[in-house]
């Protein structure tokens, strides 16, 4: 009795602490003034809502160590979000983890200036829809810095920068999400040094329809690690992610102006690179300003490397490969959907429009062609794809490198 | 010394600490402190110049009630602009108190009064300010950080209902009441309060009240809008009863320069655009929010749209509108699935 009694008194005061944590640390968060460091001890502090930061400007919120200072969310009751930064101009996160946030772990919208340093995103227990969906989560924002950071878990994915502007990611890992970094309608964005395995899909660059801001384009993808992106797709169905197929290394939909150069791109069993229009989702769109096509994509100096093995059988593309080639993929996709703007009255495309694919080492190519080869289901299992790579023989100019505007 | 005083010990300590933030200029301690109300101030009853108001159709807040006033400052006039949005004189207070009946059916049951919401027009903003009634219900204290409070009562169907209310923090208030990145009110807009309410036993329209009062200016135009409020059955068709419920639950957020902007889902009761609208529009980042369904709103199939797998839930993670809601709005709920079994399918 006097023990069970204690145990409720124990209780009692830990319940009472946790909410005295949180309702302090909210309470920073409200009251910051421009050039606060707010820190966070070390520990792990069960938190119940999403704590939010608005309106500021150059605030640090620091924790104690990547592994040392861990904020839970397992027995969230409100907000989507672990934490949320609105609004605000030069933030600076460090040295902490965000785990099992219910939604996504740490959503940036409107942020002017906000880096990310030796931050975690983590979901406890292995990949499962149930996960929230994206870790690090900058949205609508400038000046993006995200590094030395970690992605685990997430339904979507890992590190995801969308409807953003000048953008760096960089020496940061992600695994066990479905996508590892997804770049979404965001206009000047470097990712390298980063190392991606063992997700569904590694490296996403994307442009989707029905958005405010459209028309991504001019990001460079280099010098990452992209391996074994092979675990199944566990994003639930109707986000466009349930779509990419396992064993994607990078995938580029509907952008311009992509550059890959210098990665090592090993063993992710379907694609190790896939470049293709939006149609490939079989949605339609009535977003007038939308571009559904790729252009000017520059594939150089990468080492591609994959042993045989049968891609992945629950998609159709993957399917198809795995009758036409069995275990001996590709590298490199192509669905062959040049944007009929450039065509020019010969048919001929310039050569800053097209897929360039130069100097890599190892890489298999083929062009599905959808437009000539998909007329019929059985159609593409009897077509005769090009799988000469000498087609995509040619040189762009190299994009350059991004400036970011940090205080 | 008294839970009050420990409060406004720790306000003091907090303000030596952060002497600058504006809200900290503001802000009274306590509610009492704005003198709106007369004594005893639980009761809720407005000094002259503070007007009553309601509109047409409300904001799903967990079954709890509420109680509006105005108070626009001494000789000063809310001026309206082409498109019939209000620009309101610079000390304009909008007043909210939120409130359980003990017993939903029974009107003369015990009121027990929870938060107070202030939104003060300073300059060009607007700045929340949030109060939690003491247990007492003697005042309503200063709550930046905001509170969560068990609340119980029955329920119309005769049912007891128990739930832990949130009480927004400052931020979350700002995370609705954000547009264009501007603080701004919600709910009093033309459409919205254009109907009679009771003054003095004499039942008048709300708009025609506030001009005769002058702190509004009067209208050119006879045939002003007017939401329909989606409670009432009798009131417009089932679309536009449906739109008013998305309107002023949703598209505080969900509208082009609102929070959700980035989903490209706009449910303002002005939209016209269907995509926009969530027909056959897949998802743009609501992860497991999207429940393993592929467009917001299947014409004919509530049952196949995200929208009403969303406002179903009580899944932090998933449940829409994302904060303060413990409870399903039943009623808003049958409304959308009607809505949506009634559209057309399409091939």
């Amino acid at each position: 009795m006097t023990f069970k009694r204690s145990i409720i008194i124990l209780k009692f005061i830990f319940s009472f602490c946790i909410a005295e944590f949180e309702k302090d640390l909210q309470l920073q968060l409200i009251l910051a003034e421009p050039g606060d460091t707010i820190t966070l001890d070390s520990g792990l502090f069960p938190i119940l809502g999403t704590l939010s930061m608005e309106g500021k400007e150059n605030i640090v919120i620091r924790g104690n160590g990547i592994n040392s200072t861990t904020l839970n969310f397992k027995t969230q009751v409100e907000g989507a979000q672990g934490l949320s930064i609105t609004n605000c101009k030069n933030i600076i996160l460090q040295d902490f983890t965000i785990q099992d946030a219910k939604g996504d772990a740490i959503k940036c919208q409107y942020v002017n200036g906000i880096t990310f340093r030796r931050v975690k995103a983590q979901w406890l227990g292995g990949p499962k829809p149930t996960n929230g969906a994206y870790g690090l989560y900058p949205v609508q924002c400038e000046n993006v810095l995200i590094e030395h950071c970690v992605a685990i878990g997430a339904s979507d994915a890992g590190i995801y920068v969308g409807q953003s502007k000048n953008i760096i990611v960089r020496f940061s890992e992600a695994f066990e999400n479905v996508a590892g970094i997804e770049i979404e309608n965001s206009t000047r964005a470097d990712v390298y040094g980063n190392n991606v395995h063992g997700n569904t899909g590694g490296i996403l660059v994307f442009d989707l329809p029905d958005l405010v801001v459209k028309e991504g384009q001019q990001i460079r993808i280099f010098d990452n690690i992209i391996k074994e992106n092979n675990i199944d797709n566990f994003a639930p169905e109707g986000n466009i992610v349930a779509k990419v197929p396992s064993g994607t290394g990078i995938m580029v939909m509907a952008t311009e102006q992509v550059e890959i150069f210098e990665n090592t791109i090993i063993d992710n069993k379907t694609a190790g690179t896939a470049i293709v229009s939006y149609f490939i989702t079989e949605e339609e769109t009535k977003d007038t300003q939308y571009n559904p096509y790729t252009s000017s994509i520059n594939i150089h100096d990468n080492i591609y490397r994959r042993e045989p093995q049968i891609p992945t059988l629950d998609h159709d593309i993957g399917l198809l490969l795995f009758t036409r080639f069995f275990k001996d993929v590709p590298d490199i996709i192509y669905d062959g959907m040049p944007d009929p703007k450039y065509l020019g009255i010969s048919g001929y495309i310039p050569l800053s429009r097209r897929l360039c694919i130069t100097n890599n080492s190892d890489a298999d190519y083929l062009n599905l062609d959808i437009s000539k080869n998909f007329e019929s289901w059985y159609s593409p299992f009897f077509a005769d794809f090009n799988t000469d790579i000498s087609e995509c023989d040619c040189e762009q100019e190299s994009i350059s490198e991004v400036i970011l505007d940090l205080e | 010394m008294t839970f009050g005083k420990v409060i406004l010990a720790g306000l003091i300590i907090i303000s030596l600490a952060f002497p600058a933030h504006p809200i900290l200029d503001h802000a009274l301690p306590k509610l009492s402190d704005y003198g709106f109300f007369k004594e005893p101030i639980s009761e809720q009853s407005p000094i002259s110049d503070v007007i009553p108001y309601t509109i047409a159709s409300e904001l799903f807040s967990d079954y709890a009630e509420k109680l509006r006033f105005i108070k626009v400052p001494e000789n000063r006039s809310i001026s309206h602009n082409e498109d019939l949005s209000f620009s309101y004189p610079e000390g304009t207070f909008l007043i909210k108190t939120f409130y359980y009946q003990s017993d939903v059916r029974d009107p003369n049951s015990d009121r027990r009064l929870i938060e107070t919401r202030l939104l003060k027009k300073t300059g060009s903003e607007w700045l929340a300010i949030p109060y939690v009634w003491n247990n007492e219900q003697t005042d309503a204290v200063l709550a930046l950080a905001g509170d969560r409070k068990d609340v119980s009562w029955i329920h119309s169907d005769g049912k007891p209902i128990s739930i832990l209310y949130s009480v927004p923090n400052l931020n979350q208030c700002k995370s609705c009441h954000v547009y264009n990145n501007i603080q701004q009110p919600i709910g009093p807009k033309v459409r919205n309060l254009n109907l009679d309410l009771i003054y003095d036993n004499i039942s008048t329209n709300q708009l025609d009240k506030w001009v005769s009062l002058g702190i509004l200016e009067p209208f050119d135009n006879d045939s002003l809008p007017r939401t329909v409020d989606y409670m009432d059955v009798h009131d417009g068709n089932l679309d536009e009863r449906a739109r008013a419920w998305l309107d002023i639950n949703c598209a505080h957020c969900h509208r082009r320069g609102g929070p959700a902007e980035t989903s490209g889902l706009y449910l303002e009761l002005e939209e016209t655009d269907p995509t926009a609208l969530g027909i056959l529009k897949p998802p743009v980042a609501a992860g497991r929010g999207s429940g393993d369904l592929k467009y917001n709103i299947v014409p004919g199939h509530a049952e196949q749209s995200i929208m009403d797998f969303r406002i179903r839930s009580l899944d932090p993670g998933v449940m829409m509108p994302e904060l303060n809601r413990k409870l399903v709005h039943k009623e808003g709920v049958e409304i959308i699935q009607a809505w949506i079994n009634s559209m057309p399918e399409k091939e």
